[in-house]
């Protein structure tokens, strides 16, 4: 239909200026949703991150009576424990997000060797790895997390672990499906024709033409990581005794909701926003990654 | 014929399923380099009481046989006995479980229904004021967790801003769970919105699949009318993938139970499970997690005969 | 005006013709909804009943958007924005949508491109055909409109008992599926027909077999067809007048023998200077460039970048219709200004020292795909620098074997020797220097080349994995590309930012890049337009001559056969049916296999003779 492809209608005349495809991340650098998601994961993500260093208080400081809105000296009055909220605040995000990262990271390094693997080599190899991804699929991430840490305890390592592993098979089907329709494509088959070495086809034939899914997927589980690690939190597991966590605080604070409501309301708004956040840029660019497929399909 | 073999393989697929799940399990929550006994006793009890807490539930058996008893209890429905009173899991379980099964059964009725027909109503209405305006909140709906919807909802309807509904759950032991009308509505909201949102989007994307295919551009250029068009030529190839978006629906609910509840004191399985976590109460744990799975399995199982038996191309291939 | 000029499609005194005009479209122009730009522009045709009338267009010429407009339909994101309509004398656009559902269907029916996806796969095609007939009110009884369904698949020659009416389009095969679409267009008599590309992906014995049974529906019924299609021979069989489409216009009408003996628009001799012919001498021309798309188009003649003839005129304003003869029209400035184009005779070396060791040579060979057998004991040599066709329908077996050959496909037992030396089974088992030496061109040009590499680094792989150095390398790639006629400025490139014409000359210069003594070539032609078909089978011959390259040339296109190969092999369910010169397989075949493949393969020069 309406071809975005520059035309030229002399093949003997010398081609426009050399561009490279507009490429996803570009396309959805032009949506309003994916902006207000980038912003709001910066603006978050300072709070996470930087909050700890500009807090008036520490974050396990007594500084007034409990649950009281006007306490002198603090902004949004102090928690269930006399503690200054807006303290605890900056201080309850950077657990989350560095445990969040962590494992979606370590969940994409592996769920998408083995997505890669399952695609091109196919047949037996390909049904045992999907299988078992199948398998671990049938088991929701919250619980499998509650599972583990019954005996062991809210170790960091451990949350990461745990939620980068049950993230695995979730970015390894999604790089699978992505990458069957790749491998069916005939330049895979003319770099088999060269002779180019297995790791070499993963790499730099297969890997780059999945990209588009794959960040869409990686900031999906980014959000949905983030989610479950507040929940844990929320749930009474986060990873220090007594340190100040958003997910944490919500629970903490929700029984005095009618009087101090800042408790919970900093914290629930917190996670809301860094998860609204990644899941527009999330969405913003499924939208770019489609639209450009439409465009090649076009063809 | 071929359905029934049909059935027995995907079934026994989820009983294969389910014994993966057993095995990690009693890994992740046992033979972990950790000590069940000393965990729930403390690191000051005395060695006579940490071996008499081993004997009384079957700690000094080797890990094998300490599974095996495990899942033979679970298959004759004896899941043993609960760490911290030493009362089987089942005696006082049973209403919890009852509870938790009517949350999901309620929450179900009106998300799966809802999902269906916003999704589908959206990708009917594609690219108009609705589809967008659905596209924008289902999008920040479904990125939240639940506790923080169930928490925002909280502030918003029950202490802050208005106050017309309770911010807990009131169901006393022996009571069923509808005598607290009004406290079930926080929940079941939070849970739909939870729910709805991100299922809504996959219905959507299934019947646009649908309604852009050249069937259906065939079947308006053969003249049917469009309600024709919309039941005999989409709706049939959209079921399909619905029995998965529902199977996928109650999966959701399975998980998303467990922290609504945490958050509504609401007496049911997923109170339970946070507070055995806290406890070390592995035979509590590990039923609880055996329980939630089979209820996925289940789940699946049935969307999957569900698809089969209402896509001719699947059912054709097995006679 | 002058008294030459009238409108395209204007018939002149046709009254003659029984029933007269059926259908008939003036200035029809279909935009792009958001941009406004066009698709088609200033159409103009007319069909009388029983007559069939090809629409003839390389891709992208807007010629199934003019085809579905007849029903009233355009698709998501376009609309019809002027020109009227008219069936039987009444406005198909101005109806509202009730009386547009009336006539879809019933009065004027559709036949789409793909059956496999047209067809509900949930109903049964009894259903499918019933609906039709119910929604139209055909008879007066349900007893009516069973027997018209029983009718209807005898009329389109398929089985009509109850067990094959039960099934669904899943159990059906292509050319099947293809007569339950006809059934369905056909159930309600409709008085005008639309035909996209019916025949497209089905094998010739089928096409043939489908197309008999459209013309003989077509004449019984007194139909008005309109038959939309790339294939030239296809047309020149079917249709009893022509019209051809160029970037959303028609160029050129006229009797189907006027048109392929005295065509006097430029693109029009080209186009039937490019279109291969099973009974023809003579080798394909081909033509440089790509047909503008919508929003691109120039302001003058859209053929006039491409067009020997263009002047100033041409690029300044489009060309009024003029009518060289009775029932023809053309809209060129320069109507038959160019001369017929020269088809060369094709390249007839003969074979040269055979007692030579041959570049190619398959002995033996068996070759199975997911464990079945799909190539029998086949064997065959190529000769030095000579080219060979290997031909068969889909399924005889050809692509896995000549997979087998680039050693992509590991499933095959027996030798294939290059130059005398025994090759391992896959690619990765063999030499660099043999791997280097035998070059494989794949069918599709939009999935041979890394989307994300531009095309200089897709070229200099394999002389990158040979060792070569970067500059080197980048050397070679230039003079490489100027060879297939492109520019060196086309390395920095990426593939979507070329035709698909351009893309197939940047997958031949990728695969002759290393020097390899044999090059195999797999349906590369089968994607591309016949203007750009013709175009790359003159860089082949050029090349093989040229370079003294060994061929391997796979395909199902047996008109095309002549224009490049010298030596035949003809395939079928995996075995070799019949081999030797090109001349001697098309001209006088010994095999009743090959008489039919021949037989069943549409002829221009055999129709517009007769």
């Amino acid at each position: 239909m309406t071809a975005t492809t520059p035309t030229s209608t002399d093949p003997g005349s010398t081609p426009p200026v050399a561009a490279a495809p507009p490429g996803v991340l570009r396309t959805a650098w032009r949506m309003w949703r994916v902006r207000i998601g980038l912003l709001l994961l910066l603006l978050l993500a300072a709070v996470a991150l930087g909050g700890p260093f500009v807090a008036p208080y520490g974050e396990a400081e007594f500084v007034g009576t409990p649950n009281t809105r006007d306490v002198e000296g603090t902004r949004f009055g102090t928690d269930y424990f006399g503690q200054d909220v807006l303290s605890r605040f900056l201080f309850g995000g950077r657990s989350i997000l560095v445990l969040a990262t962590l494992s979606t990271a370590m969940a994409l390094v592996l769920g998408v060797t083995i997505g890669l693997v399952a695609a091109y080599n196919r047949g037996r190899l390909d049904d045992l790895l999907m299988r078992t991804m199948d398998v671990s699929l049938a088991f929701p991430q919250l619980l499998l997390a509650l599972v583990a840490l019954t005996t062991i305890g809210p170790k960091p390592w451990l949350i990461v672990l745990i939620v980068g592993f049950t993230t695995t098979p979730r970015i390894a089907r999604i790089t699978r499906g992505a990458a069957v329709p790749v491998v069916e494509r005939d330049f895979v088959g003319a770099a088999e024709a060269l002779g180019e070495s297995r790791p070499r086809i993963l790499w730099s034939e297969l890997l780059p033409n999945v990209s588009g899914p794959l960040l869409v997927e990686a900031n999906l589980r980014l959000t949905y990581s983030i989610g479950i690690i507040a929940s844990l939190g929320f749930l009474g597991f986060s990873t220090r005794v007594n340190a100040a966590d958003w997910g944490l605080m919500v629970n903490e604070n929700r029984a005095a909701l009618s009087v101090q409501p800042w408790g919970t309301v900093l914290p629930a708004i917190a996670i809301a926003l860094l998860t609204i956040g990644t899941g527009l840029i999330a969405d913003g660019l499924s939208r770019a990654s489609a639209g450009i497929d439409r465009a090649k399909g076009d063809q | 014929m071929g359905i029934l073999k049909l059935v027995i393989r995907r079934l026994a697929f989820g009983v294969v399923t389910l014994f993966v799940v057993s095995l990690a399990v009693f890994i992740l929550s046992q033979a972990l380099p950790s000590d069940p006994a000393r965990a729930v006793l403390g690191r000051e009890a005395t060695e006579e009481n940490v071996a008499a807490f081993r004997e009384k539930f079957g700690l000094d058996q080797s890990a094998v046989r300490q599974y095996t008893d495990w899942l033979g209890g679970l298959v004759s429905g004896d899941p043993g006995l609960s760490y911290s009173n030493g009362v089987p899991i089942m005696d006082f379980l049973g209403d919890r479980l009852k509870n938790s099964l009517f949350l999901m059964f309620a929450g179900s009725l009106i998300s799966i229904p809802l999902s269906l027909a916003i999704g589908a109503y959206a990708a009917l209405r594609r690219d108009k004021l609705f589809d967008n305006a659905n596209s924008v909140s289902s999008l920040i709906l479904a990125a939240m967790p639940e506790f923080v919807v169930g928490a925002l909802l909280t502030v918003l309807l029950a202490t802050n801003v208005w106050q017309i509904f309770p911010a807990t759950v009131r169901v006393r032991p022996g009571e069923q769970p509808w005598s607290d009308i009004d406290g079930l509505v926080l929940p079941l909201l939070t849970l739909t919105l939870a729910v709805t949102p991100y299922v809504s989007r996959v219905v959507r994307a299934s019947m646009i699949e649908v309604l852009e295919s050249d069937y259906v551009e065939m079947a308006r250029l053969k003249g049917l009318s469009e309600r024709t068009v919309l039941w005999r030529h989409a709706l049939p190839n959209a079921i399909g993938p619905t029995f998965q978006v529902i199977a996928l629906n109650i999966a959701y609910m399975a998980g998303g139970v467990i922290v609504v509840e945490a958050l509504f004191n609401y007496p049911g399985i997923g109170l339970a499970l946070r507070d055995a976590v806290r406890e070390v109460n592995l035979p509590v744990v590990q039923f609880l997690a055996m329980f939630i799975s089979l209820i996925y399995v289940v789940s699946n199982l049935l969307a999957d005969v569900g698809t089969i038996l209402v896509t001719p191309r699947l059912r054709t291939r097995l006679s | 005006m002058s008294a030459e000029l009238g409108t395209l499609g204007d018939l002149g005194d046709r009254d003659d013709r029984d029933g007269g005009v059926t259908l008939s479209i003036r200035s029809l122009r279909i935009d792009v909804v958001d941009t406004g730009h066009d698709i088609v522009d200033e159409v103009d045709l007319e069909i009388a009943a029983g007559e069939v009338l090809g629409l003839v267009g390389e891709s992208g010429s807007g010629k199934t958007t003019v085809g579905l407009a007849v029903l009233g339909h355009a698709r998501r994101g376009v609309r019809i924005a002027s020109g009227t309509i008219e069936i039987g004398g009444r406005s198909v656009l101005d109806r509202s949508p009730r009386e547009l559902r009336r006539l879809r269907g019933g009065q004027v029916s559709y036949v789409p491109q793909d059956p496999s996806t047209s067809l509900n796969p949930a109903l049964r095609i009894r259903t499918q055909i019933l609906e039709v007939l119910e929604h139209h009110g055909f008879g007066t009884t349900a007893a009516d409109r069973e027997a018209r369904v029983l009718q209807v698949m005898e009329e389109v020659a398929l089985p009509n008992t109850p067990d094959f009416l039960r099934r669904y389009p899943h159990q059906l095969s292509g050319g099947q599926q293809q007569r339950i679409g006809l059934a369905m267009a056909f159930a309600c008599r409709p008085s005008v027909i639309v035909l996209d590309e019916p025949t497209t992906g089905l094998d010739v014995s089928t096409q043939a077999h489908v197309l008999t049974t459209v013309r003989d529906l077509c004449r019984a019924h007194g139909v008005a067809a309109l038959y939309v299609t790339h294939d030239l021979a296809v047309v020149a069989n079917l249709a009893d007048r022509v019209a051809v489409m160029y970037a959303g216009r028609i160029v050129e009408q006229g009797t189907t023998r006027t048109i392929f003996e005295s065509p006097q628009h430029p693109y029009t001799r080209h186009l039937t200077a490019a279109a291969p012919d099973i009974s023809g001498t003579e080798a394909v021309v081909g033509l440089a460039g790509r047909a503008p798309a919508p929003g691109k188009r120039p302001v003058g003649c859209s053929f006039a970048p491409r067009c020997e003839l263009a002047t100033d005129e041409c690029r300044e304003s489009f060309p009024p219709v003029t009518s060289p003869a009775h029932a023809h029209q053309v809209r060129c400035f320069h109507a038959g200004g160019l001369a017929h184009l020269q088809r060369p005779a094709p390249v007839t070396l003969l074979r040269q020292g055979r007692d030579e060791v041959p570049a190619l040579s398959i002995r033996h060979v068996d070759a199975a795909y997911t464990g079945h057998r799909v190539v029998h004991d086949v064997s065959f040599d190529v000769a030095r620098g000579e080219c060979v066709a290997l031909v068969g329908e889909s399924g005889s077996g050809k692509t896995t074997l000549s997979r087998s050959v680039g050693g992509l496909h590991r499933e095959w037992t027996g030798e294939i020797l290059l130059n005398g030396e025994a090759m391992a089974r896959s690619a990765r088992n063999r030499p660099t220097a043999q791997r280097l030496s035998i070059q494989y061109v794949f069918q599709n040009p939009y999935s041979s080349l890394h989307p994300r590499r531009t095309v200089g680094d897709s070229v200099a792989r394999p002389l990158r994995v040979a060792g070569v150095s970067a500059a080197e390398a980048t050397k070679a790639v230039h003079e490489m590309l100027e060879r297939v006629s492109l520019t060196a400025a086309y390395a920095g490139r990426y593939p979507d930012q070329l035709s698909g014409g351009e893309r197939q000359r940047v997958a031949i210069a990728r695969a002759l890049v290393s020097r390899p003594s044999v090059l195999v070539c797999d349906e590369v032609t089968s994607a591309l337009d016949v203007l750009v078909q013709a175009a790359v089978v003159e860089l082949l011959v050029g090349l093989q001559h040229d370079l003294g390259l060994s061929m391997l040339f796979v395909t199902h296109n047996l008109p095309l056969v002549r224009s490049l190969a010298q030596q035949v092999v003809v395939l079928a369910d995996g075995r070799v049916v019949e081999s030797g010169p090109t001349e001697r397989v098309l001209g006088e075949p010994e095999q009743d296999y090959t008489r039919r493949l021949l037989a069943d393969t549409p002829s221009i020069s055999a129709a517009s003779a007769g």
